[in-house]
């Protein structure tokens, strides 16, 4: 129990991914796998900057302009945040190009539900 | 002085062409094709200076902005990533300029567009073979991903769906890799390759790196269509445009398997990927698996680029058996299949491609009779076929020849009699379709219409290389790949 | 042992793809230059392996490293007495069957000529590549040209008939080549370390028995161009082939490069000792009796002219592989003698089921009845391959039955004699009422085969027009009815193979 509390950020992240994992898998409308990728993503990326977390009130360095830069116990560890940073321009990116298919699959077939696509392009292949 | 900037050059050029390109579009339409088409020429040729230099005097560190190491982004090129990087760049060069006739024909308002997500991809790979920081490989694998995505959708009417669901898994993929990196992080604090070789040592009891090395193959293993984690690419690779799909069937999972290669031997060392977490074993079940599923399923397969994408998972699968057998031969066998397989498939690509161009042909029963109609396109065609079932002398038997024997060596027969029976399947596959091609067939007309030259001379020169790869390996081997071999393999 | 390095191995392989590249670019233009050249080529090619033969009888040995792949990898040629035979045999029969070629191509009016003619001459650059190679690797590569570049002759018609055919071929040679022979080459190279030719063999002492025998196991199922039960099915398959393929390949060249990769991989690879010690050479024995027997019964059930010559070379085609596997020198010797005295009656047997169909249309055994009046030549040479087949003294086959017979004497084991006179009783079974009933019985008169207007014209003579046709059958049947003339020669050539092997 201990163990759990301890590093609950980490089971966060894992019960957070496992709710966008199922998603992804199950869920059969085009835009609800998008999100639930989105929540895989985002998971990924708490997990991220919860390990920059430092205990006994460290905080952003930018915050205290009269912090003492180097007494490293001070400020919050940056490089994850910065990492994220990219990590969030990626994953945008990403939404960005699957929303963009997604209207595309939407004009082509009237529908953003999986299973009526492909009885749609069966029906396509079949003519 | 130009010689020690080739690192950046080579990848700096495509990506502030991708940028130009639309700026360039909005003057002239064929100009793109053209600046693309330099673009990927100054690649090529910074891609053979870099493996000359390298070849000469050993690893290459560059440092991005003058930042230290573990510090700064170091791109770290040593024989491996400057032999990668001459298989991306020529394929790039190649399939751009085979691309012309398609980009005119499929999407003639979107060109400018069009090779600025070509030179993008190709940024990517480039990016992800020469780096040396493992954050920046999985900013560079998105960026080749979205770029595949973009560029597949592209295709026929089922391709944004297919493209669709790549996404999906392909981010998925690159997420888990992303969790594996941090918990490098979290362990190491370093996120340089070359850093982590030396601080994960100290770890290598703990179970956060054994997830961490988990995280990482099964991310990559989607990345590289490795059985099981395959279901992507049939659909992705066969709906693309023509033009696209030759360029990532013969780049992507070639590269997503030296990620691979890089991930088990210089990230972790040999060491722990052979005798602390013992994955060899499984990876290689799993490819016999891969080569057996691959070629069963191509037989199923009426579309010639539905085959040849299943062949590729097939050709995954070797790629992957000549490392798990531990052996060096094994693996010399593995790295020279990896240019092999690029050409090979760049090859069929190009020559379905060129017959889907010319007569709309897409099946098997489609092209029949075509060795009338285009002659050098199927005799290229034919060239590829056979060695991509590996009949000497082209080249696609010598890495089989390493490949057998790193098996045999290894003493795992059961990989030997999975390579031979793929190669059997293989040749029952493309038996059928060459049979198709060379058949008569009275209702096609026996006009010779030959593709035309930007599609022959791409081609011609992956014929060209299949049949002369073969008679220099020796040259290649000694000179590049036995410089790669891990420590430890036997 | 004097080892010469001479790049005329390498001349001979590329004088052929040279010729091949003229010929594709000739083409239908210019038809008499095209054959011309076929001729040249074949005329260059012999020459050039006669011009080895002095030195090789001198005892020296000629090498050639063409390609040197990795250090122990190499595509590279050596030229010993065995080599030089098959390669002799190979390219003389070449020259003549160019001829007979243009007389059959053109009497039969065939398609794609072409191709053939640059096909052919791929295949049998490949096949002196097999005859001259120093290791298994240089043998493997060019044992699958030849698979690949006499496909499309196997092929040739187009036919869905002639498409099968082809297929079955390319499976059963493919096949077993990849699965098997390679498997075979890749376990010698890795246990031996090497996969060069050795006259001692290069195995003992480096890998288990069973190790041994399994590898041993892989390469005779591996080569099935020796068309040893099981893997025999691709021959009769390849009878679609036109006759001149039929002829030059599948009775000299390509099942030829089998038994004589059996020969090389019996005596050089695993040698005779070793082979003799685990007692496999006995086993080899059994299969290849088994063969013979099998498929001389086949034989009397075909009616079909070339399916029955094509079972009628699978049982030869075990006779030596049956005398090398008695591991005696009589045996060895008898055994390749046997590969080119085969080859002068086969071919000739092959010409005339050739001429027989351009001239009269006739293919089955049953049609031929009395044809011998219409053309008496072609039935003599025919009468002449089949007793040389037999074994009649003092014809070809005698010669090398003889040594064989006496090599199973040597090694005491009665039952490959017993199974040698069945197969010679059998053997006349199928020959001789063809024969028989070419010259002495009426032609029959019924003219539901196509129903030719020279029903007629039963006794004429109709080999006149035809001279490319008859010229080079007769001269292959005088090859084989005066082998005796010649067989001092071949012997000196084959006590060198023995001396180096013993």
């Amino acid at each position: 129990m201990e163990y759990i509390i301890a590093k609950y950020n980490y089971w966060m992240y894992v019960i957070l991914m496992m709710v966008g994992f199922y998603a992804m898998i199950v869920k059969k409308n085009l835009v609800k796998k998008l999100l639930g990728l989105n929540i895989f993503q985002w998971a990924i990326i708490f997990f991220y900057i919860s390990t920059a977390v430092k205990s006994g009130g460290a905080t952003v360095p930018i915050l205290h302009s009269a912090l003492d830069t180097a007494n490293i116990n001070l400020y919050l560890n940056p490089l994850p945040h910065v990492l994220m940073l990219t990590a969030i321009v990626v994953g945008v990116s990403t939404t960005g190009v699957a929303l963009a298919l997604v209207i595309l699959i939407y004009r082509k077939f009237q529908t953003l539900d999986e299973d009526e696509i492909l009885d749609k392009l069966r029906e396509l292949s079949g003519k | 002085m130009i010689r020690h900037q080739l690192p950046a050059i080579i990848i700096v050029a495509p990506f502030i062409m991708a940028i130009l390109t639309n700026l360039i579009g909005l003057w002239s339409r064929s100009a793109c094709y053209y600046a693309a088409l330099f673009t990927a020429g100054v690649s090529l040729f910074s891609s053979i200076g870099i493996l000359d230099t390298v070849i000469s005097t050993g690893k290459i560190s560059y440092r991005l902005g003058g930042w230290e190491p573990p510090w700064g982004i170091e791109y770290l090129v040593d024989h491996l990533n400057a032999y990668m990087l001459v298989i991306v760049t020529l394929i790039a060069f190649l399939s751009i300029l085979y691309s012309y006739r398609f980009a005119e024909k499929d999407m003639p308002a979107r060109i400018p567009q069009f090779y600025s997500l070509m030179l993008l991809l190709l940024t990517g790979l480039i990016g992800m073979t020469i780096t040396g920081d493992a954050f920046n490989l999985y900013v560079l694998i998105e960026i080749t991903s979205i770029a595949c995505y973009a560029l597949i959708a592209k295709g026929d009417d089922k391709s944004p769906l297919a493209s669709f669901n790549y996404l999906i898994i392909g981010t998925a993929g690159a997420c888990l890799y992303l969790i594996g990196v941090g918990y490098l992080y979290i362990l190491t604090g370093s996120l340089n390759m070359a850093d982590l070789t030396n601080l994960l040592p100290k770890v290598y009891h703990t179970k956060a790196l054994l997830a961490a090395f988990f995280f990482f193959i099964v991310g990559i293993a989607i990345k590289m269509a490795f059985f099981p984690l395959h279901g992507w690419l049939p659909n992705a690779y066969n709906h693309s445009p023509d033009s696209v799909s030759a360029f990532m069937a013969g780049t992507v999972t070639k590269v997503c398997a030296y990620v691979l290669i890089r991930v088990m031997f210089t990230i972790f060392q040999p060491q722990y990927s052979l005798s602390i977490v013992p994955i060899l074993p499984l990876l290689g079940w799993l490819s016999v698996g891969a080569m057996l599923y691959g070629c069963i399923l191509a037989l199923a397969q009426r579309e010639l680029k539905n085959i040849f994408s299943y062949l590729i998972i097939a050709e995954v699968g070797y790629i992957v058996v000549g490392i798990s057998t531990a052996t060096k031969i094994g693996f010399t066998g593995s790295v020279l299949h990896i240019l092999n397989d690029a050409i090979m498939m760049a090859c069929l690509f190009f020559t379905a491609g060129a017959i889907a161009y010319k007569t709309g042909a897409k099946t098997i029963d489609d092209v029949k009779g075509i060795h009338k109609k285009m002659p050098l396109t199927t005799a290229g065609f034919t060239v590829g076929a056979v060695s991509v079932v590996g009949v000497p002398p082209t080249c696609g038997f010598f890495s089989k020849w390493y490949l057998l024997l790193g098996t045999i060596h290894s003493g795992e027969y059961h990989y030997t009699a999975g390579l031979l029976l793929s190669s059997l399947l293989c040749a029952i596959v493309l038996y059928r379709v060459l049979q198709s091609m060379y058949s008569q067939n009275n209702e096609i007309s026996t006009k010779n219409d030959e593709a035309p030259a930007t599609m022959l001379f791409p081609i011609y020169v992956t014929v060209f290389a299949i049949l002369i790869i073969g008679f220099i390996s020796g040259n290649i081997i000694s000179t590049v790949i036995d410089k790669t071999i891990p420590i430890g393999f036997r | 042992m004097q080892i010469i390095e001479s790049t005329t191995p390498i001349l001979i392989v590329t004088v052929s793809l040279i010729g091949a590249i003229l010929i594709a670019l000739t083409g239908e233009r210019n038809r008499n230059l095209r054959e011309f050249l076929t001729i040249l080529v074949a005329g260059i090619k012999f020459v050039l392996v006669f011009s080895m033969v002095e030195l090789i009888l001198k005892g020296s040995v000629i090498t050639y490293t063409a390609f040197q792949i990795t250090d122990k990898l190499s595509i590279a040629f050596k030229v010993d007495a065995l080599g030089i035979l098959f390669a002799l045999t190979a390219s003389f029969l070449w020259i003549i069957t160019s001829f007979y070629s243009i007389g059959y191509m053109r009497g039969n009016n065939e398609k794609k000529q072409t191709r053939f003619y640059v096909c052919f001459a791929i295949a049998l650059s490949a096949t002196m590549g097999v005859a001259m190679s120093a290791n298994l690797f240089t043998t493997f590569v060019f044992y699958e040209i030849i698979t690949i570049s006499t496909f499309p002759l196997v092929a040739h018609k187009g036919t869905p008939e002639a498409l099968a055919g082809a297929k079955k071929y390319l499976t059963f040679l493919l096949a077993t080549s990849i699965a098997f022979q390679l498997t075979a080459v890749i376990m010698t190279y890795n246990y031996a370390g090497t996969i060069d030719f050795s006259n001692k063999g290069i195995l003992e002492g480096k890998a288990s028995d069973s190790i041994i025998t399994i590898m041993f196991i892989l390469y005779m199922a591996g080569i099935a161009k020796a068309a040893m039960m099981p893997f025999h099915g691709w021959l009769p398959a390849a009878m679609v082939a036109p006759t001149p393929v039929s002829a030059l390949l599948h009775a000299v060249a390509v099942v030829k490069t089998g038994v004589f990769v059996v020969v090389k991989v019996v005596l050089h690879i695993f040698g005779v000792d070793l082979l003799q010690r685990l007692g496999l050479g006995v086993a080899l024995g059994y299969v290849a009796s088994f063969t013979i027997i099998m498929a001389s019964v086949v034989a009397l059930t075909q009616d079909n002219l070339k399916r029955r010559l094509a079972y009628s070379t699978v049982g030869q085609l075990s006779y030596i592989v049956l005398g090398v596997s008695l591991l005696t020198t009589s045996g060895i010797a008898g055994s390749i003698m046997h590969i080119t005295l085969h080859a002068f009656g086969k071919i000739t047997l092959f010409f005339t089921a050739g001429a027989i169909y351009v001239v009269l249309h006739k293919t089955e055994v049953s049609q031929l009845a009395g044809i011998g009046r219409q053309m008496p030549f072609t039935m003599a040479a025919f009468t002449i391959g089949s007793l040389s087949m037999i074994g009649t003294p003092p014809l070809g086959g005698f010669i090398s039955k003889w040594y064989i017979l006496v090599g199973a004497v040597q090694a005491h084991e009665l039952f490959f004699i017993v199974v040698l006179s069945i197969s010679t009783i059998l053997n006349a079974c199928y020959f001789l009422p063809i024969v028989y009933s070419a010259f002495f019985k009426e032609p029959s008169h019924d003219n539901h085969h196509g129903g030719h207007h020279h029903n007629d014209h039963h006794d004429t003579c109709l080999e006149g027009k035809h001279i490319f046709l008859v010229a080079p059958l007769v001269l292959t049947a005088i090859g084989a009815l005066t082998a005796f003339l010649f067989s001092g020669y071949l012997f000196d050539l084959v006590s060198i193979v023995l001396k180096g092997v013993r």
